[in-house]
């Protein structure tokens, strides 16, 4: 196996970063794996579907996203926080720009379905939506606890036209979901794509979610650039798979700001984890000592997830990136704050990142340097669960 | 513990025109399934499948998933169950089918080392591609593990080559396009696979995915050397049908398979 150390540069031919990622998926689903990366580099080099994906994402997804500056809570933390507002993006989050470039690759391989997972249901929504612009079948995958935690996100999919599939085997959350989202895969890949929601799975997977995602952290380093006249010394993202953190460094990765990235502590795979192969890649896992899977816990559906990107598991690796985790109620308190302080009400996922910036700040951060987090998601989805939660610590009546 | 070797033993039951019957469970699904083992190999089985539990089987449909939770549950993990098989007294092969994450994690060396203490001798690990299969392939064969590949349907006939060139022991043909279960009708695509494999290789071709009734094992077997059946027989089991329930369906699909199709 040969080696890369480019940051965020292209993968091996075989799809490895370092000494993760690869291809560990079923024979069934190998022509498949092999048919849609030659689709995609066929696709990335062809100035034509690059022309049409930003134009979708321009005229449909409200692109380019603004960058804010968040003047008070800047003040209170004695730090410069910018915030890249993917939460302005249509369907409320980043993960519009993968979906709209699958689903641009799935008309262009001739197939006419698609299926997704999901967690908290973002990507779900957005591969709905993704589905009906295009005039494609969708089904979405979706663990049973978080069809309970996101119902309302169930009902926009189905609005969406597509199909919500509960799945009801393991941990009943996203890890399962995917699991299941490739079972089926297996058996329908002659006419579907399988519209993977994250910097994860077999190759071209991890590369092709992020080459999607780019688009954020290049628009994001010409934003904070101007704003600043330099790059940011901070930029923070939090970090489940790894699709909005792959998005936003990639802009970055050549520049000198420090990169982190911002796992769930009940899910923090380059903290807790170890090498191993989990939903076709090898990467840092949560799993016990004969190689089962653990699952992961947080309040977060979107985090719930025992990996992490391959291409995370590399930078973290070489040092260009660093990860850090952050605990359900620091995420609670930050979701309020930032919800008060700036009048953005933020996505359970982003508000890991910003509690790791308010924890940090003034140590880890030190005072007077200039943060870029990566706004992933608006917080829409969450409210319902983050009343209930706040009831039931008697902090709202 | 000495047992035949897998590919040894198919070879030389294939010269001697006898088609092959494969049969999967898996390990700790039932209580009884170490006596299971005993009585498959004594109805008939040519060589038997020992799945290794693993958390998160992407191959598997819901019969075998819900085998591995059963298993789970119980307190068995690979290398435990791999102990327990050492014990047992049988003139036919073992093959263990698990999925790559329990071989990487426990390391090469160590998990084909346990491999040949239990007296298994092949291994079958689904999601390790052809491109990932440096470092376990030489390990395995060195340690006198034969690595099973497979084929799926969707493989083109280049692929199928360079696969058969590395498969040891048997090639597994995927009957269909699908994880591990029953099926009422069998694949019209189990035909094409064994034919696409035949020209390629001189190791037995045996078909498993959707082999779920004795007459499906008598109609592969008929142009395939063997069947493998899983989901059916692990549905039994998980029903409740002990040794006596699989003996019996064992016994079905070997009659079935000697006689012919109808």
């Amino acid at each position: 196996m040969t080696t890369i150390n480019t940051p965020m540069g292209e993968p091996t031919a075989e799809g490895w970063f370092g000494s993760f990622g690869g291809r560990y998926a079923p024979e069934s689903l190998m022509p498949a794996c092999l048919e849609l990366e030659a689709a995609f580099r066929d696709a990335w080099a062809d100035p034509a579907f690059h022309a049409e994906f930003e134009s979708v994402l321009h005229h449909f997804g409200g692109r380019p996203t603004p960058v804010t500056e968040c003047l008070r809570l800047s003040n209170q933390l004695g730090i410069r926080l910018l915030l890249k507002r993917e939460d302005l993006a249509h369907t409320g989050s980043h993960k519009i720009n993968n979906v709209i470039g699958q689903a641009l690759l799935t008309k262009r391989m001739g197939k006419t379905k698609m299926i997704a997972e999901t967690g908290a249901g973002q990507h779900g929504v957005a591969s709905a939506t993704a589905a009906a612009l295009l005039g494609l079948e969708c089904t979405v995958y979706m663990g049973e606890v978080d069809t309970q935690r996101q119902a309302l996100n169930v009902f926009r999919m189905e609005l969406l036209g597509a199909t919500v599939h509960p799945v009801t085997s393991g941990s009943r959350t996203l890890k399962d979901a995917v699991n299941e989202a490739m079972r089926t895969w297996v058996s329908e890949v002659h006419d579907t794509h399988y519209c993977l929601g994250s910097v994860m799975g077999p190759h071209p997977f991890p590369w092709m979610v992020r080459e999607f995602q780019s688009i954020l952290g290049r628009e994001a380093r010409g934003q904070v650039t101007d704003l600043l006249g330099d790059v940011p010394d901070f930029v923070v993202a939090c970090v489940g798979g790894g699709s909005n953190a792959a998005g936003i460094f990639s802009g970055f990765a050549d520049a000198r700001s420090a990169l982190i990235g911002v796992e769930a502590a009940g899910g923090a795979a380059i903290s807790t984890g170890t090498p191993g192969v989990l939903h076709g890649m090898k990467s840092q896992i949560l799993q016990d000592d004969d190689g089962q899977i653990i699952e992961a816990h947080s309040i977060s559906a979107g985090l719930d997830y025992p990996g992490i990107g391959p291409e995370h598991a590399h930078l973290a690796d070489i040092g260009r990136a660093t990860y850090a985790s952050a605990g359900d109620d620091e995420v609670l308190d930050a979701l309020q704050m930032l919800s008060k302080m700036e009048g953005i009400i933020p996505a359970l996922e982003p508000a890991h990142a910003l509690a790791w910036i308010i924890r940090a700040a003034g140590k880890e951060i030190p005072l007077g340097s200039t943060v870029l987090l990566n706004m992933s998601g608006r917080g829409d989805k969450d409210v319902a669960q983050v009343r209930e939660v706040l009831q039931a610590k008697g902090l709202y009546r | 513990m000495i047992r035949p070797r897998l590919e040894t033993h198919l070879r030389a039951q294939v010269a001697n025109g006898r088609k092959l019957l494969i049969p999967y469970l898996m390990a700790g699904q039932c209580p009884e399934w170490l006596q299971v083992v005993e009585g498959l190999a004594a109805a008939g089985a040519d060589a038997i499948e020992i799945g290794l539990p693993f958390s998160d089987p992407i191959m598997d449909g819901p019969v075998i998933q819900a085998a591995a939770v059963s298993a789970l549950h119980a307190g068995t993990t690979p290398m435990g169950a791999l102990a327990e098989l050492s014990a047992l007294n049988l003139e036919i092969p073992l093959v263990a089918m698990t999925y790559y994450n329990v071989a990487y994690r426990a390391g090469h060396e160590r998990f084909a080392g346990r491999l040949v203490e239990a007296g298994v001798s092949g291994a079958i690990l689904p999601d390790l591609s052809l491109e990932e299969l440096d470092g376990w392939s030489e390990v395995a064969l060195a340690a006198g593990i034969d690595p099973v590949l497979l084929v799926a349907p969707a493989t083109g006939v280049e692929r199928t080559a360079a696969i058969c060139q590395r498969s040891h022991g048997f090639v597994y043909a995927v009957g269909t396009m699908g994880v591990t279960g029953e099926r009422t009708e069998l694949a019209t695509s189990v035909h094409e696979v064994v034919d696409k494999i035949r020209p390629l290789t001189d190791l037995p071709v045996c078909v498993g995915v959707g082999v779920s009734t004795p007459a499906h094992a008598a109609t592969v077997t008929a142009f395939a050397d063997g069947a493998i059946v899983g989901s059916a027989l692990v549905r039994r089991l998980l029903d409740g049908g002990g040794v006596a329930g699989a003996v019996e369906f064992i016994s079905q699909l070997r009659s079935a398979i000697d006689e012919g199709p109808a």
